[in-house]
């Protein structure tokens, strides 16, 4: 039970295990906030019946995500003061800010306007409830955008020096601060991430429906604007993914050198996978393109960059950086993490590509049962992405919290040993980390129930709505009543006219 | 000392009477439906009362949080370390609360549980809330690095604390109970139910408040800024004034209802002040040592002019938006509503 003690390794796990959590439900509300406020555009446009039931149906499930996305970002904000307090006390100066920002700023303005959102619809006009989706989804953006700032700042921190008794970062340039060496890359790179996930979601609840024949016209809508968000999102990707990549090799080249396992100065490798054996300090794989990563990097094969062992031996990090520091580093973490995202996006990009082909190519996808499969279990690959995206970030940057990065002011930099609360004890936080486990599983659980039943029941119409498409509402009630096993529509115009 | 550290002193505790008064009449209202709401209709009414505006409450939460880190990070750092299993209960209050809120209502065959949490995660930080508050007040015991010394959560259960925890939860159950009156549907038992508690809970409040006063004063003696302490006692008779004016808005039936309950935020708000008051320059009073005061752990004034300037832009379009917020959804829960919902 000697792990019991070790409050800083306890802290870590809780913080690496609530935010990863957290960030389960980040990508799906921002990604479906805009798919809500596409919808409800449409509907905006249209004022047909069946737009107004499908925007209701995507508030419906956008508003249970984000409920969680919500509550579980307290934890993360007060974290910072519970576990991380001489980490508090030695950003405060410039991290504080950002925060106190983005709920000013960011959540105020996300959580009135999902009140309209929520209870609004028979209350305010058309034209304000649909400002109040765009304004949720700018609001959550927003919210995203000091977020980034702060993490950024803690991976290449700018725009601040060392106190005079070195005990803490001081701000000396406000927007040298939040707009560090890596706050708009990693900003974008995040975010388009974030409307993938978006896309792939409507993806699948649309194949899904595809799939049983139901709401055959609502599927084919939805599958039509999720093919092209992906595929705009994807190719953005590309691009951000690029940037992203540089500016770590640039700024902060121990982890790069872990992302590729790389221990000894050379050219760097490319690897579509492997192992990395940390005792010999090899990386273990079948196949690789040498320079590739350089390639990629710089444009030129031949580029080298400094190997762990030669980052340790050259003194620039003192004592937080050394032969034994390397031995300890999580590298085979970073690098299987790494290409995991790396990997997904490979299944993102050609899951995109076919979706899109063979849905405007006739709508074939309306009888392609293994691409409607694909495409419902492609939630999944953008969910890896994301995940395995942030280990990297995070773990990448041990063993600290504040990052030296090249450009950073000398001494601006804190080691993760330094920064957890010294007035919390281990047993403590192996009891909140029982807690978090037993109520997050609670919450997951009851979210996915809550999600499930919403697809379930699908898109529906109001009785008056379908009276006004011509339908006999008791008789569609009556349908639904009976079940979906019928394979028909409850109160969809196109019940089971294009199902197989 | 500076001008601006004085300026996000008075700030924070703007930001938290903004948590007494908005969250205290939701907190206030979910610890209260068990007792209120005696059938499904009526706690959907409970629900559909706090349900649009719940989530910008808790922000002024957050906001405080974020803004004491910002501009007092020592003082965030020793009080959410120091109080760590505390925070962690209100923290999984407030979790549970907002997801149960969200999530009873399409969740019928959870309707029980959803509802036990939905009550459990409203009472928790109401009553811890001035648990806290009487720990920073009457003071902890601090090392040289502003790190906690004492046990672990029952070292900050005292009389005094217990009684600041108790006079908390009074007022945000009063909040709840004048909120509740205002929004349930004219003449429904509901209304009935929340507006005849209105009376006890004003007396409760005044004597517990009574009590701490006295507690404070004469037992607890912490130094105070004698040149605030004419501030002080116009909040504490502002406080005794604005619940017995509570008290007699609640007995003019319905018409005084909106009144009730502008004079029970009233009495938070001044309650918040006071405490203000008293604590001034003080954030956390140590009991073994320096204190934490607004010299020792403000931000560098260059970080606290960007903070005030954000604050220029962003206050004036919060209050915009609860402004709308609260127009929108002015006027009672109607039945209908609540079977929608």
């Amino acid at each position: 039970m000697e792990f019991l003690t070790d409050a800083g390794l306890l802290a870590r796990i809780q913080f690496a295990l609530t935010a990863m959590y957290h960030f389960i439900f980040v990508p799906m509300s921002i990604g479906l906030g805009m798919v809500v406020a596409i919808f409800e555009t449409r509907y905006y446009r249209s004022g047909k019946p069946e737009d107004a039931a499908a925007s209701r149906f995507w508030v419906k499930i956008f508003t249970a995500t984000f409920a969680l996305g919500v509550a579980t970002g307290i934890t993360m904000e007060f974290s910072f003061g519970t576990n991380w307090a001489d980490y508090a006390r030695f950003v405060g100066d410039i991290f504080g800010a950002p925060l106190a920002a983005e709920a000013l700023l960011a959540f105020f303005l996300e959580s009135v306007f999902l009140g309209v959102l929520l209870f609004g619809r028979a209350k305010v006009s058309k034209k304000f409830y649909l400002a109040s989706a765009w304004l949720v989804w700018f609001g959550s953006c927003l919210s995203a955008l000091w977020i980034i700032i702060a993490n950024s700042w803690m991976q290449t921190p700018a725009g601040a020096e060392l106190s005079a008794d070195g005990t803490k970062a001081i701000m000396t340039d406000f927007f040298g601060a939040a707009l560090n060496f890596s706050t708009l890359v990693r900003y974008s790179h995040t975010v388009v991430a974030l409307l993938i996930m978006g896309s792939f979601i409507a993806l699948a609840v649309g194949a899904w429906y595809l799939k049983k024949g139901r709401h055959t016209d609502f599927a084919m809508k939805t599958v039509r604007v999720a093919t092209v968000c992906a595929i705009v999102t994807t190719c953005v990707m590309l691009v951000t993914a690029h940037s992203s990549a540089v500016t770590v090799a640039e700024e902060q080249p121990t982890k790069l050198a872990m992302m590729e396992g790389a221990y000894e100065t050379e050219s760097m490798p490319l690897y579509a996978f492997g192992w990395v054996d940390e005792e010999t300090q090899q990386v273990i794989t079948p196949f690789s393109i040498p320079g590739g990563t350089s390639f990629l990097a710089t444009g030129d094969f031949s580029v080298e960059y400094q190997g762990l062992n030669d980052l340790a031996e050259s003194g620039k990090y003192g004592d937080a950086f050394t032969a034994e520091t390397v031995e300890n580093l999580p590298v085979n973490a970073v690098f299987q993490s790494y290409h995991l995202m790396v990997a997904m996006f490979g299944l993102i990009a050609l899951t995109t590509i076919l979706a899109l082909i063979f849905t405007y190519r006739g709508g074939r996808i309306k009888n392609m049962k293994w691409l409607q499969w694909l495409c419902i279990i492609s939630p999944l690959f953008p969910f890896f992405a994301i995940q395995g995206g942030w280990f990297t970030a995070e773990v990448g940057r041990q063993p600290w919290v504040v990052y030296p990065a090249e450009s950073s002011p000398a001494g601006v930099s804190l080691e993760v040993g330094d920064a957890y609360s010294q007035a919390v004890t281990g047993p403590e936080v192996a009891l909140t980390i029982v807690l978090f486990v037993v109520v997050y599983l609670f919450l997951i659980i009851g979210w996915a129930r809550i999600v499930a039943h919403q697809i379930k029941k699908g898109p529906e119409m109001s009785e008056s709505e379908a009276q006004l498409m011509g339908f006999d509402a008791s008789a569609t009630k009556a349908v639904a009543a009976a079940g979906a096993a019928s394979g028909a529509a409850t109160g969809a115009p196109a019940a089971g006219k294009d199902g197989e | 000392m500076t001008a601006l550290g004085i300026l996000w002193f008075c700030l924070i505790f703007v930001l938290i009477a903004g948590y007494f008064v908005l969250d205290g009449f939701d907190l206030g209202a979910g610890a209260l439906s068990p007792f209120v709401a005696k059938n499904d209709r009526e706690r959907a009414i409970v629900r559909r009362s706090i349900g649009p505006v719940w989530d910008g409450n808790e922000v002024w939460l957050l906001t405080a949080g974020g803004a004491l880190f910002a501009a007092f990070a020592p003082a965030y750092a020793t009080t959410f370390s120091g109080f760590y299993l505390a925070i962690m209960l209100v923290l999984m209050g407030l979790i549970v609360r907002a997801v149960s809120l969200e999530y009873r209502a399409h969740d019928p065959k959870w309707g029980r549980a959803w509802g036990i949490l939905f009550f459990v995660g409203s009472l928790l930080p109401a009553l811890l809330t001035g648990v806290a508050v009487g720990n920073i007040y009457a003071g902890i015991p601090l090392d040289a690095n502003g790190d906690y010394t004492g046990i672990p959560l029952l070292g900050l259960v005292t009389p005094f604390t217990l009684l600041c925890g108790l006079l908390g939860l009074s007022v945000f159950l009063t909040q709840g109970a004048t909120w509740l009156s205002l929004k349930a549907p004219k003449g429904s038992d509901l209304r009935g139910r929340a507006a005849a508690l209105r009376l006890p809970l004003g007396i409760v409040s005044l004597v517990l408040f009574v009590l701490v006063s006295v507690y404070g004063h004469f037992i607890i003696q912490p130094e105070m800024a004698p040149e605030l302490s004419i501030l002080r006692w116009l909040f504490a008779l502002l406080f005794v004034v604005a619940v017995v004016a509570m008290i007699a808005m609640a007995k003019k039936g319905e018409s005084g209802d909106l009144a009730a309950f502008l004079c029970s935020s009233a009495s938070a708000v001044v309650l918040v002040g006071l405490l203000a008051a008293s604590m001034f320059p003080n954030l956390v009073v140590n009991t073994a040592g320096e204190n934490i005061t607004i010299a020792t752990a403000a931000s560098s004034d260059l970080s606290l002019a960007w903070m005030t300037g954000i604050t220029c832009v962003g206050l004036p379009l919060v209050l915009i938006y609860h402004v709308i917020i609260y127009r929108t959804y002015r006027g009672r829960v109607t039945e209908q509503e609540a079977e929608t919902y």
